[in-house]
């Protein structure tokens, strides 16, 4: 029924199965949706937060979506500035990636503040020292900017490309998407770095507090490292989910492994980073306030030293050990391993350096506050996830995501197929250039 | 040169005199319609300005020994004047530091409800308004008119008592007086205190109590050179305008973090 939307070459399901599956996932995106009615209408008591965790799994959402979708401004580097074209294969997917997580960052701060409606005052009345100004502004534009790169992927769509303004705006926008990403990167760099800047510049928290170069703590040029060495591996898992479901070959192995590659080093690079940070940390600016490293692993239910463990090591330097090395990139499950590993590495950065600030006691006669989310906040977080797989389906239906699709699935044409494909009404003649990615 | 002639307000609390009995936190709710609910059970949600803290020295009977400590907001100096830990975070210049008092306020209709603040603030001195503040039947009419309540969703805290501050200088300059008198500005927790554990003043004037206390020493942003005073946290670099008095050692050491074997007078200033 919906053949006419599909992109030439490729077989999808058909109609009622993506219906099917769409309706099981809105059911869950409704779900998410209520939640946030309930909170925007009835207040943030809707939550288990309360005056010790100010800040709570909202904000680590926040985070994370941020840092994992760093792999559409770090690709969009290497595609559009470093030149390499074997990623051209994949740019689409990360950028869509990116939508995404980025999108979803804007909903979770849109209910995570307690007057909605006030929203706006973080740029009208914007104090320049805050870290989370300049969240919010390059944020912002940032989302500006790939939307910017997510349009030309919408006019591919075969109905709106016959529009010859649509397909031209689409060609010319491919053109200058160098600007774009030069734009995205410059401005990832500072939005990333500002949420790590969140935390770093605590001075009130041991446990958060870094020093730094200026008025930027560690943390800040920490974060933009981890979310520019781990989204990649982000792209890389969902392209690879997105293949188990489908079936299918989406993006050439050239590409995965050469993201894949880049991805290790920089995991590698930054791990070894974060460990010299964290030993002067834990050796220096800590026992200076006062308090030892195991001070802020022990006496409490949860974060023991096994949560930086974990993070450094088995989602640090194990996965950058298997991406590092050719035999590992080209074995599927030590592959998988090591993307999922990254993805859960700098998603427990980005916990505990939420979470386990607001539950660790600064004063020596306070006590840990441990903190288990309400429903509604659950459902609020998993509202973007729903978001996000109806908006890949949908993406992946009706969109040429994937331009080396139709090489990798060679299908069979029908002629009644064939006799259904109408060419656009432009001048080809023109020359112009297919749209590259 | 300009802030010499700056007040900076601030709070010395004897603890060797406080005999926790919470009058100060009843007189600070009262003034400034702080509200409540029905159940108060979880503490992590009640709104407590003034909040009065139990410590002890953990040591087994007969030498047990307790004191209680009674926590405002802090009024942070930070590193330099208005560096406090909650105003440089605010992003949309909600928390505000007055040069000329070094009085930290909340303004509450600029608030959006981030909570950045109550993030950055290791004396966990701010709350958020969870519900919008209801009243019991009548007790509106009994609310103080100089202290607007605050809506759901926005950040408060200890003000001291700025209104009185203002009403204050009000009264004084409808006298012809520029200058306020010691007495003519006090906070209600001082005011409520049964055993006079709390003095409120000027700490850059040497003619007010709570300088003649502490003996600030304005070249280390006010520490105390009392040795019995102590600042909670000293070592973070907030530099608080709340001072404490207690002649037990093991009553100051509690006051801030430290290594063990580590003694008290190794304080360091770990910023600047």
């Amino acid at each position: 029924m919906d053949s006419a939307l599909i992109p030439r070459g490729v077989k999808r399901c058909s109609l009622w199965q993506f219906l099917l599956f769409i309706s099981v996932v809105g059911a869950v995106l409704l779900w998410g949706v209520y939640a946030m009615l309930l909170c925007w209408i009835k207040g943030l008591n809707q939550t288990n937060m309360n005056d010790y965790y100010g800040f709570a799994i909202w904000i680590w959402a926040d985070l994370a979506v941020i840092a994992v979708g760093g792999g559409a401004f770090f690709t969009g580097l290497l595609r559009y500035i470093f030149g390499k074209d074997e990623l051209k294969s994949i740019i689409n997917y990360a950028v869509l990636i990116g939508f995404i997580c980025y999108s979803s960052a804007l909903l979770i701060l849109a209910y995570d503040i307690g007057q909605p409606l006030r929203g706006w005052f973080i740029f009208w009345h914007a104090n320049v020292h805050s870290m989370l100004t300049e969240v919010a502004f390059c944020l912002s534009c940032y989302f500006g900017v790939l939307t910017i790169e997510f349009i030309p992927l919408i006019l591919e769509n075969r109905q709106i490309d016959r529009v010859p303004f649509f397909h031209h705006l689409s060609h010319n926008m491919h053109e200058i998407m160098a600007v774009f990403a030069a734009t995205g990167v410059f401005l990832s760099f500072f939005h990333q770095g500002s949420l790590g800047g969140v935390a770093g510049v605590l001075f009130g928290r041991p446990f958060a507090f870094r020093e730094g170069i200026l008025i930027w703590p560690w943390t800040f040029f920490l974060f933009t490292w981890s979310a520019a060495a781990c989204g990649p591996c982000f792209t890389i898992l969902i392209t690879k989910i997105t293949e188990t479901v489908t079936r299918k070959k989406l993006v050439k192995d050239s590409a995965i492994e050469l993201l894949a590659k880049i991805s290790g080093w920089m995991i590698l690079t930054y791990i070894i980073a974060k460990t010299i940070d964290t030993w002067y940390w834990a050796t220096v600016t800590a026992p200076s306030l006062g308090q030892t490293l195991m001070d802020f692993y022990s006496n409490n239910p949860l974060y023991g030293i096994w949560i930086l463990f974990a993070e450094i090591v088995i989602c640090g330097f194990v996965p950058a050990a298997i991406l590092i090395t050719k035999k590992g990139r080209k074995n599927s499950v030590a592959l998988w391993i090591a993307v999922i590993l990254a993805v859960v590495g700098v998603c427990i950065n980005r916990w505990v350096m939420v979470l386990q600030v607001m539950a660790v006691p600064v004063m020596s006669f306070d006590y840990w506050a441990m903190y288990f989310p309400s429903w509604q906040e659950i459902a609020t977080t998993i509202l973007p996830v729903a978001y996000g797989i109806i908006l890949v389906g949908l993406a992946h239906r009706y969109l040429p995501v994937f331009p080396d699709e139709s090489e990798l699935n060679p299908i069979e044409t029908l002629p009644a197929e064939e006799e259904e494909t109408v060419e656009p009404p432009v001048d080809l003649e023109q020359e112009l250039k297919p749209a590259g990615a | 040169m300009k802030h010499k002639k700056a007040k900076k307000y601030g709070m010395v609390i004897n603890l060797d005199k406080c005999t926790g009995c919470g009058s100060c936190m009843v007189a600070c709710m009262a003034e400034n319609n702080v509200p409540f609910r029905k159940d108060e059970s979880d503490k992590l949600l009640s709104i407590t300005w003034m909040r009065v803290y139990k410590l002890t020295n953990g040591k087994p009977f007969p030498n047990t020994d307790i004191c209680y400590l009674p926590r405002p907001c802090m009024h942070c100096e930070g590193q330099h004047e208005g560096h406090s830990p909650c105003v440089t975070v605010c992003p949309a210049v909600a928390t505000d530091y007055n040069i000329e008092t070094g009085i930290v306020s909340q303004i509450y209709t600029r608030c959006f409800g981030c909570r950045y603040c109550m993030a950055s603030c290791p004396y966990k001195a701010r709350y958020f308004n969870w519900w919008d503040p209801v009243w019991p039947d009548g007790m509106e009419k009994y609310l103080s008119p100089n202290v607007s309540p605050r809506m759901r969703g926005v950040v408060e805290k200890c003000s001291f008592c700025f209104h009185r501050y203002q009403m204050a200088k009000e009264k004084a300059f409808m006298e012809g007086r520029r200058k306020l008198k010691e007495d003519e500005y006090q906070t209600a927790c001082t005011q409520a205190c049964p055993a006079g554990a709390i003095t409120f003043g000027d700490l850059n004037n040497p003619n007010h109590a709570v300088y003649r206390m502490v003996k600030p020493d304005p070249k280390h942003h006010g520490r105390p050179t009392n040795p019995n005073a102590f600042r909670l946290l000293e070592r973070l670099g907030t530099n608080p305008k709340v001072y404490y008095l207690s002649s037990r050692e093991w009553v100051r050491r509690v006051g801030d973090n430290y290594l063990k074997n580590e003694s008290i007078a190794k304080k360091t200033v770990h910023q600047g």
